[in-house]
């Protein structure tokens, strides 16, 4: 492959200096080598140096580098420049305060995370080794924990659109299960207490924007279900 | 009253669960009436009036109302929860829906027991 030349449409946003935002048209000359959107970004930003946004790990692990792209909310280091349609319409994450350009406030989200207690709560006094649990029992914990918290779900939900502050939100809904599923965890049902509440949990209408979007290929929705069966199995 | 945000009304599951229970009465009772129309011995009135004017089907029909109603209860409280925020619009509209929702019930039963 040779030197390509790809355009973008980039959402610009600086409150100190900019009335409002507007939407710029950039085209950028990139090698070979450069693959994935944040490389393209990593360019334009080297011309560039006031675009801001935010990346680290470049490799899909941090989750800092979650923008709307074309439409739909996904990682630029994971994202293959080539596959999408031009011009590449880049926006902050839906839903979340713009701090400038694609960097948004991620307060709220961090929030509604940090309300399901995402930590094992277990009181009794911890044996000498460790708390150990099967293989099955560890195996329930798989397409849960791997959640980086990028908030492409959450974000992409209009239920966290409309309520962000009172929706827990598929992000934390997974974490939620994550703990509830975990046989070291004891705060099972605080944790269904907690979410018992036509805000907290039920306003998830099950639309799937989460699973359609997650850039790790978890399923959200799959966990709320889960945590309505318990519900169920201890309301019945 | 302190500008605190205030969530935990625990409840939500009751009404979750009554949705999809209701979605399964309503869905019955679609099947059992398809037949019964499917059966008649002939497409007029005095037929039609026969079936409604049976014990059973009086019966299973207001069951289908209620659970259209409380159905209706659900789906359009979820409405005004996503969209209305001002509280007191919201109560308002609440209140509105349910007495709306158990008028039409009186008139179903009207309806169904005037035969």
């Amino acid at each position: 492959m040779t030197t390509r030349t790809v355009k973008f449409k980039i959402y610009r946003y600086d409150p100190d200096k900019d009335a409002a935002p507007y939407m710029q048209d950039i085209a950028v000359e990139l090698d070979p080598s450069d693959r994935k959107l944040l490389d393209a970004l990593v360019k334009i930003k080297a011309k560039d140096d006031s675009m801001a946004f935010r990346r680290s790990c470049r490799e899909g692990v941090c989750g800092s580098d979650a923008m709307n792209i074309n439409g739909k909310n996904g990682l630029a280091c994971l994202t293959e420049v080539d596959s999408l349609a031009q011009p590449i319409t880049l926006r902050p994450l839906p839903g979340l305060p713009v701090i400038r350009d694609l960097i948004v406030d991620m307060t709220q989200f961090f929030k509604q995370y940090h309300s399901i207690k995402p930590y094992v709560v277990n009181n009794t006094p911890a044996p000498e080794m460790e708390r150990l649990q099967t293989p099955e029992e560890r195996e329930e914990l798989n397409g849960l924990y791997e959640c980086i918290l990028c908030a492409c779900c959450s974000t992409s939900c209009p239920s966290f659109w409309w309520n962000p502050d009172k929706f827990v939100g598929p992000a934390g809904l997974l974490a939620a299960y994550r703990f509830i599923a975990d046989t070291r965890d004891e705060a099972t049902n605080e944790r269904l207490d907690n979410l018992e509440d036509p805000y907290r949990l039920f306003r998830c209408h099950t639309i799937m924007n989460c699973v359609d979007v997650c850039p790790k290929h978890l399923n959200p929705t799959k966990a709320i279900g889960k945590i309505k069966e318990l519900m169920l199995s201890r309301t019945v | 009253m302190v500008k605190r945000l205030v969530v935990g009304a625990h409840y939500g599951f009751r009404d979750w669960l009554a949705q999809r229970v209701t979605a399964v009465v309503m869905a019955v009772y679609t099947v059992y009436m398809l037949v019964r129309v499917a059966c008649l011995p002939a497409y007029d009135n005095t037929a039609w009036r026969d079936l409604m004017a049976g014990g059973f089907t009086k019966y299973v029909t207001f069951l289908f109302a209620l659970a259209l109603f409380y159905h209706a209860w659900v789906g359009v409280r979820d409405i005004w929860m996503d969209y209305i925020k001002p509280i007191s619009v919201r109560l308002t509209l609440h209140v509105i829906t349910l007495l709306a929702l158990a008028g039409y019930a009186g008139w179903v039963a009207q309806i169904l027991w005037r035969l």
